[in-house]
């Protein structure tokens, strides 16, 4: 039972809460600008890499710089938007899609360009876990890793729930021909939709960051569980990618426990294959995801 | 002076003409219904006044003011509200929520607002927390219209608003507009039950292929044979 806690289910809810953070992003972008972003796996790279450079400047905890590095990477981000979406609004769909994947290559190009290709690392040394009642044993950056994103799961709750924009974004992703003709500032949820977006990419890949170390593909290498995390969810349900992307990290660790005898039941070198399959099973079995099948 | 005027308005989607000199006219404290066969342009001519397709001719003028082709976020601002038929609030959100959508272009507090549309329909009051998409059909047209009217609007703009609804909710909701326009906004709306519509309708028209076929007083119209024949379901003596 500890074992289950400590290396499967534990690092399952780290992996998830990262995930669930830049699904957040997807979905809200899907939702409201209405395409699939490519390049968020990539603002997720870059605010890793500007985390990077704060720790090393400051020599500051990852975790502390964060906030500082989120808001740089939405800076970034709104001038992307600017420049790259900006003169398509309104354009098929198709062409936002296309260019999301333009400048995919084009940030990994630069952030590659700047930092390199090395491996890095925002935490040096090996942590021991904190022992807990004698069974659970779990890394302090575990517990911080989680409590970090419950904080912002928080914070995109109150946004959502509570403000003005926020109920602004909902609308918005619900129906953009409404929100126009309500009178709703649309362009003004466009850019809250990036601070969002921009913030909770960094966030994750600053946390996983934390969890593991710091390469060029990490955000990209995110993009495809982030993806299904979204479709789990409902595209377009920020609350369904949060749900989504806990249960995808959750499913992919559990997914090697010995659950029949005493070989993991799936090798965990296939783990990647989990939110591969559960989007493929979710696009096939209700493709509308988990959350959007009670309303029309 | 009229609140609102479309003079021989001539428009389409991508260079189908649809409406070929549509003129309309709802002054202070009317109800103004238009009716006419499926493909008339009587919604078009609806969204021709909210800015939502290109007019190449005519004008539409707003207490005075030209607002030809005026995109819809500013026709809002000057006060003109639009209740579509079809997708007319926001499924995802409580109603409560879709009601404070609808003030979003006020500065001010729209609570005391808040307080009188529940008034004027008081089914959303107790389901003011349950989310719009759950609703029934005829209480998400009362969302979608007091969301309209959280803006206290100049005129209300209403496309059928009682499509596909049973003939109970279609009652309450005619009730409900001759209730706002009591309480002094002009309303102008097209309907296809137009037997009913022009029974609360101080004047309708009559569109026929995107243009002017009749106009008159509601009573006028519903004894007009010829209308009758064509929209009402028969020979108009029948005093229903």
């Amino acid at each position: 039972m500890a074992e289950f806690i400590n290396f499967y289910l534990v690092p399952g809810l780290v992996l998830g809460s990262i995930y669930a953070l830049g699904a957040i992003g997807i979905t809200l972008t899907f939702g409201i600008l209405r395409f699939a972003n490519f390049a968020h796996g990539e603002t997720m790279t870059l605010g890793v890499f500007i985390a990077w450079t704060l720790v090393q400047v400051s020599g500051l905890h990852p975790l502390i710089v964060m906030p500082v590095a989120m808001a740089l990477t939405v800076v970034v981000v709104l001038g992307l938007d600017r420049a790259f979406y900006k003169p398509l609004r309104g354009a098929p769909v198709i062409m936002l899609v296309i260019a999301s994947f333009g400048l995919m290559l084009m940030v990994r190009s630069v952030v590659q360009f700047i930092w390199g290709v090395q491996l890095k690392t925002v935490l040096p040394g090996i942590q021991m876990p904190v022992v807990i009642a004698d069974v659970l044993r779990i890394a302090p950056k575990h517990m911080a890793i989680i409590a970090s994103a419950v904080a912002l799961m928080f914070a995109v709750h109150y946004l959502l729930a509570r403000t003005r924009i926020g109920k602004a974004m909902r609308a918005m992703a619900d129906s953009p021909e409404l929100a126009r003709l309500t009178g709703i500032d649309t362009e003004k949820v466009v850019t809250a939709t990036w601070v969002v977006a921009a913030a909770l990419a960094c966030a994750a890949g600053v946390l996983l960051a934390v969890d593991t170390h710091v390469e060029t593909r990490m955000g990209f290498k995110l993009l495809l569980p982030m993806f299904a995390a979204a479709i789990l969810g409902g595209v377009g349900r920020p609350y369904g990618a949060l749900a989504g992307g806990l249960v995808i990290g959750v499913v992919e660790e559990l997914s090697s426990y010995h659950w029949i005898g005493d070989v993991p039941l799936l090798n965990p070198g296939y783990k990647a294959g989990v939110a591969f399959a559960i989007m493929v099973g979710m696009l096939v079995w209700r493709p509308t995801g988990l959350f959007r099948g009670r309303v029309s | 002076m009229a609140v609102l005027e479309l003079d021989a308005v001539v428009g389409g989607y991508d260079g189908t003409e649809i409406l070929h000199g549509v003129s309309l006219r709802v002054e202070p404290a009317e109800i103004v219904v238009v009716i006419g066969p499926n493909g008339a342009g009587k919604s078009t001519a609806m969204k021709a006044v909210f800015g939502l397709l290109r007019l190449t001719g005519g004008r539409v003028m707003l207490d005075g003011t030209d607002i030809t082709n005026t995109p819809p976020e500013r026709v809002v601002r000057r006060g003109v509200c639009y209740v579509p038929q079809m997708s007319n609030i926001f499924p995802s959100l409580s109603v409560e929520e879709n009601l404070e959508m609808g003030a979003f272009v006020r500065d001010d507090d729209f609570r005391p607002r808040l307080a009188e549309i529940y008034d004027l329909f008081p089914p959303l009051r107790e389901k003011r927390r349950q989310v719009a998409g759950t609703l029934s059909g005829g209480q998400r047209q009362m969302v979608a219209m007091g969301k309209a009217m959280m803006l206290e609007p100049k005129i209300l703009l209403l496309d059928e608003p009682t499509a596909g609804l049973s003939p109970k909710y279609r009652g309450e909701i005619f009730a409900i507009i001759r209730g706002i326009n009591d309480a002094g906004t002009p309303v102008l709306m097209v309907e296809q039950n137009a037997k009913q519509a022009l029974k609360i309708a101080d004047r309708g028209y009559v569109l026929v292929d995107g243009r002017n076929k009749f106009e008159g007083t509601g009573p006028e119209l519903r004894d007009n044979t010829q209308v009758a024949e064509m929209f009402l379901g028969g020979a108009a003596q029948a005093p229903s």
